[in-house]
């Protein structure tokens, strides 16, 4: 318990890198991951097929592979760099790598939602004149959205979990930083350990209350 | 509208085919729709009605033959498709109102984001129209919030909001309850009166031969007769027509 509190800074540190990893890779995948699901659903045959290797690829690929991918193929021998900093650059490619993964699972929950829409809803849109662009924009995926807060709450859950894979790259997020801390604390092993998962607890089950709750509210009463 | 308008076809379809698999849906389909008409196709189930009706604004696509809305044939794709649709309105069986959107939203949304007029004065517009149709107090609800005959008066009301050219009914009363039949074929009747032009795929014979100019008998993908809805009620001049409507007629 001591070691748990005397190291309270460094795993509070720790777990904001984990909440900031998040939060970049939620954003950039809910942004690729709807243009992935509006390729799946698009009139044009190349984009559908586009889409549909990128997500059979990405879902079917383990994450730690395209994490190491990431940090040593592109940081070390592509040589993409952000950052002077190692530590930033990292980051970053471990956050490109997070999202790259992560729209795979958006895309495909996304374009579950846009199977709920009755297709009447795009017809009615069609009828008025709207463009495929302003159906999508205005009808059919803020429906699709509506009804997928529920599942697109598991995938924010699986990415706060997945963000410790970052590890593997040498970003000091909550795993790596335990796994440097049972190193100073051999004593405190089982105690650090139940800290961390507590850690994890606190960021994952409020958002799988909090989207069951989004998901009641916002629904789509037909 | 002047007395030339009134004289012109508007839509014209000619020699138009149709096939789902090996279904024969439209065959060599002829119609000319004139301004200001209000055309009524009747017909057994399953006869091409509906398709007749969508093909009209491309919501399905042809096989052979051509149409034409206004002068210019029907476009493919793209924007020039969308401008189409914007001058052809539509009112389905299944209302199709936006579900997520409020009653006002759904009146407004074509003008606003088709049409590109502001929204205040979309929403005006909007107000009128609702209340035309009777549904003003409910502008605020939501689709789901109102009965089957309301939601068939906004998607009339949401039709009007675009000033279409013609407005295609695809069996609009179909999916009603009794009771809220009327209240929808009243807001019809007093649109074919203010001259709006209308196809109207019903079954509803009472509005036939109240409204319409002309009807138009369909079954098995074919237009077997048409004529003006006293005559072909009174004296149909096929036994293709005289059989349904004995079978429609005797109760």
């Amino acid at each position: 318990m001591s070691a748990l509190i005397e190291e309270l800074p460094v795993i509070l540190g720790a777990f904001w890198l984990t909440v900031r990893l998040t939060l970049a890779t939620a954003v950039a995948a809910l942004v690729l991951g709807t243009v992935l699901a509006a390729m799946r659903v698009s009139p044009l045959g190349v984009l559908r097929n586009v889409a549909g290797a990128y997500v059979n690829a990405l879902r079917n690929t383990p994450l730690t592979l395209v994490i190491v991918f990431c940090g040593l193929g592109l940081g070390l021998v592509l040589d993409v760099s952000f950052s002077e900093s190692l530590s930033v650059n990292y980051l970053w490619l471990s956050i490109i790598g997070l999202s790259l993964y992560t729209a795979a699972f958006v895309c495909e929950a996304i374009r579950s939602g846009i199977n709920t829409v009755p297709i009447g809803q795009a017809e009615a849109a069609r009828a008025l004149g709207l463009t495929f662009t302003q159906n999508l924009r205005h009808i059919v995926l803020p429906q699709a959205f509506r009804a997928v807060i529920a599942p697109l709450g598991s995938v924010l859950i699986a990415l706060i979990k997945n963000t410790t894979i970052a590890a593997a790259i040498g970003v000091a997020e909550a795993s790596l930083t335990m796994k440097s801390l049972f190193e100073r604390h051999q004593e405190a092993v089982v105690p650090i350990f139940l800290g961390f998962a507590l850690g994890f607890l606190v960021l994952t089950l409020p958002v799988g209350l909090l989207f069951g709750w989004l998901a009641k509210r916002l629904a789509v009463a037909r | 509208m002047t007395e030339a308008d009134r004289s012109t076809s508007l839509v014209n379809l000619a020699k138009v085919n149709k096939h789902f698999g090996a279904l024969h849906v439209l065959r060599d389909i002829d119609l000319d729709v004139t301004r200001g008409e209000v055309v009524v196709v009747i017909g057994p189930s399953g006869g091409g009605k509906s398709t007749l009706c969508r093909v009209i604004n491309r919501l399905e696509t042809i096989d052979s033959g051509s149409i034409t809305f206004d002068g210019q044939s029907l476009a493919v794709e793209g924007r020039a498709l969308a401008k189409l649709r914007s001058e052809v309105g539509m009112v389905f069986q299944q209302f199709n109102l936006f579900a997520h959107k409020t009653i006002l939203e759904n009146v407004t949304l074509g003008p606003v984001k088709v049409r590109k007029i502001a929204r205040d004065q979309a929403e005006r517009r909007g107000m009128e129209l609702l209340e035309r149709v009777g549904i003003a107090s409910q502008a605020a609800k939501y689709p789901a919030q109102l009965s089957g005959g309301q939601q068939q008066r906004v998607a009339i009301a949401r039709a009007l909001a675009m000033d279409p050219k013609m407005i295609l009914f695809d069996e609009p009363t179909s999916a009603l309850d009794p009771e809220m039949v009327q209240e929808v074929l009243d807001v019809m009747i007093s649109l074919a009166r203010d001259g709006m032009t209308m196809l109207v795929v019903t079954h509803e014979m009472g509005f036939a031969r109240r409204a319409a100019n002309r009807v138009v008998f369909m079954s098995d993908g074919q237009i077997i007769e048409q004529a003006a809805p006293d005559e072909f009620f009174t004296n149909p001049g096929t036994d293709r027509a005289r059989d349904f409507l004995s079978k429609i007629l005797t109760h």
